[in-house]
């Protein structure tokens, strides 16, 4: 497999994620479908929030505590899914976990979210590595808590 | 003192490799390795006679009565308890509830049970739910500013209300040593019961109840080298009698009809209804003769210098913030700067290095020590200065953190 970005490169963005993090607030609308993400073997508590108009993913943002890992991954998701038909946003999902898992998947579909590569190195990170991503994959199959 | 080189070779998981380090294991507040001697106990129970307990009229069955009961007669020895005041639980989880449960017809509305923010979730929920059901109160003996538990701020927290005085001989997050002895004398000077939390002190420091003159005490195996799932609940045999038992069964009657008239078993056996854990009592055995050979006060000793070298080493760097450098316990709670505790556990995980990280009780963290999650490095006696050298090595460059994906 052949990627465009260095390990250096890789580790830029997921401090600039880090410590700068995209679509980061939470919303106060009843139109968003909101998830809370947590686990009792992790610190990272996130809430994700989605709003779905004609079948796009018009918005993305979540808030909460995380480490690195859990706030750049979530911090890159959102980038990614904000504006996708649900199709593509599924897609994407499919994708990621399949990189996650160490299996085949379609690099140009995730962009900047291929920095998590290496998850499988830390073995107890791959759940920071995917709890924005198991949110809204929990959302879109619509099993979900509200709250 | 012991030779630690000599120790290490009892223990088998110190052989292994964690992402290619050799493994220093830092996260024995957890849980503990376990010996040689405690894994073959275990086998030689399964390979050798294994039966039930209490149950039996033949050879083995004979046989594992006398393991089991002598197992008693072991953890009575331990903290000099009597035998009869040893009731076999699955852990201090188990203990505390028992004794919650149990403590309930004494406890009335208004009552008032005192814990502290820094109790483990084990010794606070249970206390809800009496509370709950009873309508007492819960209330919270203050703590210095360091975190501690003083015998003054007990002494001013105490009143003719207070029915149940539960606390941790030893924190979990921070590692101090409370004075239990004082803090007993001072709870049954209001006619209030004494529980303590020892899962953090039983593994470390001689534990004497008597000495305390604690009312219960409550521990588990698997800290202190001893398998899981198996605790100890000591108590007073006159309030154990008085108690009624969390949980029904067989084994803690002694005739029952269906009419409902149930005859309960003298304490201990009242408590251990239901097939026991017996291969958790002979493994808990084989650890505490293996601890005791070493000695209590030698491992209290040795873990006391092992933090005191960690510290000194720590504190001489500067992107290391320790929240605990006082407590007596081999505890280190800490930070590296700028970097949040989970990202620190995976480096050190990089480097063959098992601490735990977390909100280890989010009260303590946010009231006392300003932070949302710390990493906690806790020592037990196996441990070296050598692997405490190669964990200041790795917290040198900690805000690298990213190393553990990428190098
Ligand atoms: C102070 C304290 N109390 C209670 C417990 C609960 O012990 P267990 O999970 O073995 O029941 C622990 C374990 O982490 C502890 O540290």
């Amino acid at each position: 497999m052949h990627f465009s970005l260095s390990p250096e490169m890789m580790r830029e963005i997921i401090m600039d994620h880090y410590t700068n993090p995209r679509n980061k607030r939470e919303v106060d609308d009843k139109n968003y479908q909101t998830i809370y993400m947590d686990s009792t073997s992790c610190i990272d508590k996130i809430y994700v929030q989605v709003l779905i108009k004609d079948n796009i993913l018009v918005d993305v943002v979540w808030h909460g505590i995380g480490c690195a890992i859990s706030s750049a991954s979530t911090s890159i998701m959102s980038e990614l899914l904000k504006g996708k038909t649900v199709d593509e946003a599924n897609n994407i999902l499919k994708n990621y976990f399949a990189m996650i898992d160490e299996k085949d998947f379609d690099e140009n579909v995730l962009d900047e979210a291929v920095v998590f590569i290496n998850t499988s190195r830390q073995p107890a990170r791959i759940k920071c590595a995917t709890i924005g991503y198991r949110g809204v994959d929990k959302i879109l199959k619509g099993d979900k808590d509200n709250g | 003192m012991f030779d630690v080189n000599e120790i290490r070779k009892d223990f088998p998981m110190l052989k292994n490799k964690m992402q290619n380090h050799d493994l220093i294991y830092f996260d024995n507040a957890a849980t503990s390795l376990k010996p040689t001697c405690v894994i073959k106990a275990i086998n030689d129970y399964y390979l050798k006679y294994c039966a039930n307990a209490h149950r039996g009229d033949y050879d083995i069955a004979h046989k594992v009565d006398e393991e089991y009961e002598n197992g008693r007669n072991i953890v009575a020895k331990f903290i000099n308890a009597n035998p009869n005041e040893i009731v076999f639980t699955s852990g201090t989880t188990m203990g505390l509830n028992i004794v919650a449960y149990g403590l309930m017809d004494k406890i009335n509305e208004g009552d008032e049970i005192l814990i502290t923010e820094a109790e483990h979730a084990s010794n606070v929920l249970p206390w809800f739910k009496i509370a709950k059901e009873k309508n007492a109160i819960i209330k919270y003996i203050p703590l210095t500013k360091e975190g501690k538990l003083t015998p003054d701020s007990l002494k001013n927290t105490l009143s003719n209300k207070t029915k149940v005085v539960a606390i941790a001989h030893v924190s979990n997050v921070l590692g101090y040593v409370v004075d239990a002895k004082t803090l007993a004398k001072l709870t049954h000077q209001y006619g209030a019961y004494f529980v303590l939390d020892a899962a953090q002190s039983a593994p470390h420091l001689k534990l004497d109840v008597k000495d305390i003159d604690a009312d219960f005490v409550c521990f588990s195996g698997h800290k202190m080298l001893g398998p899981t799932g198996i605790g100890v609940l000591y108590g007073k045999y006159k309030l154990l009698k008085e108690m009624d038992p969390l949980m029904s069964g067989g084994g803690m009657n002694t005739r029952f009809d269906m009419c409902g008239d149930v005859g309960l078993q003298i304490p201990p056996l009242k408590f251990e209804a239901g097939t026991q854990n017996i291969e958790g009592v002979i493994g808990l055995s084989s650890a505490i003769k293996y601890l005791e050979k070493i000695g209590m006060n030698n491992i209290e000793e040795y873990e006391k210098e092992l933090k005191k070298y960690a510290v000194e080493k720590l504190k001489k760097l500067d992107n290391v913030i320790i929240y605990n450098e006082n407590s007596e316990s081999g505890i280190i709670t800490f930070n590296i700067k700028d970097v949040f505790a989970q990202d620190a556990g995976s480096y050190f995980n990089s480097k063959g290095i098992a601490v735990r990280t977390g909100l280890h009780c989010a009260k303590i963290l946010v009231n006392f020590l300003h932070t949302e999650a710390t990493v906690r490095a806790s020592l037990y006696f196996y441990n070296t200065k050598e692997e405490i050298d190669a964990f200041v090595e790795a917290c040198k460059s900690g805000g690298d953190f990213l190393d553990a994906f990428f190098a």
